[in-house]
């Protein structure tokens, strides 16, 4: 059944991505100034990973029928593997044995640009959605 | 009387499940623009309306396999070509798909406004142009 109505949750699945990525962004600009004591603890920028998520995935029946509409999924958050940077700071509580501590690996410029790119793909989802329900209080309309 | 009612919209019925369809394939283009290996895609409207209206002879797909031209239109969608390279495979331009949708919407409201219009029409005729 073909519907204007799934435009909502193609539109909704994007806006949904889009504020995990944004979810990320502000985890990874809060933790860019973190240390730890080891290296393996230290925080690393985390990225989530979006997969187009067809239509037919939710219906079992029609497996084989690609109608078209497809919404975004979130498969995942990775983790960057950019190194740690190490800095000799003696005096801090977190410094190890050799007066090390391991600072975030977070690129603050990749992150706003990150911010500013999932930011304008949410308006645009919602942009969508809004002239979809445009769409649909006028075809109500009909004949008026 | 049944043939009045048949032709009452013309075309526009079946344009406007056309326009709608689209409308959902380009919001999943859009929702899909930060995706990566996404490919654009795109109802070829020109094609699937002259199916719509009847207008050609149908293709028979006698053998398992073939592609079947009788398929709905939401079957034969067309992959978008990407006018500039990016490099996750993604081959969404979000202005164009922008311009596609704000395009579409306005065609939807367009053939709404014909049937509002014959639906006037024939109110008029029906109540001798009182109301």
């Amino acid at each position: 059944m073909s519907s204007l109505f799934k435009i909502f949750d193609t539109a909704g699945s994007g806006m949904a991505a889009q504020s995990t990525r944004l979810n990320t962004v502000a985890s990874n600009l809060a933790n860019a100034d973190t240390v730890s004591s080891t290296p393996e603890g230290a925080y690393r920028a985390k990225e989530p990973l979006f997969a187009t998520l067809h239509d037919n995935a939710l219906k079992a029946g029609a497996a084989t029928q690609d109608d078209g509409t497809s919404g975004v999924q979130t498969l995942g958050v990775s983790e960057s593997q950019a190194d740690i940077q190490s800095r000799y700071e003696p005096g801090n509580p977190m410094a190890d044995a050799n007066g090390y501590v391991y600072g975030s690996n977070v690129n603050p410029i990749d992150e706003l640009v990150n911010m500013i790119s999932a930011s304008r793909s949410y308006q645009n989802n919602v942009e969508v959605m809004n002239t979809a329900k445009q769409l649909m209080l006028k075809t109500l309309d009909v004949g008026k | 009387m049944s043939q009045i009612n048949d032709n009452l919209f013309g075309l526009h019925t079946q344009a406007l499940g056309l326009w709608q369809k689209r409308a959902e394939v380009l919001s999943g283009n859009l929702a899909n623009a930060d995706t990566p290996d996404y490919l654009a895609r795109d109802v070829d409207f020109r094609k699937a309306l002259t199916q719509a209206s009847g207008n050609q002879l149908p293709l028979s797909a006698p053998t398992a396999g073939q592609i079947d031209p009788n398929a709905n239109a939401g079957e034969q969608l067309a992959y978008r070509v990407p006018t500039q390279p990016s490099m996750d495979g993604n081959t969404v331009d979000t202005q164009v798909e922008q311009a596609q949708f704000a395009g579409n919407t306005v065609h939807y409201q367009a053939s709404l406004s014909f049937i509002t219009a014959q639906i006037h029409m024939l109110r008029t005729a029906i109540t001798e142009g009182q109301s």
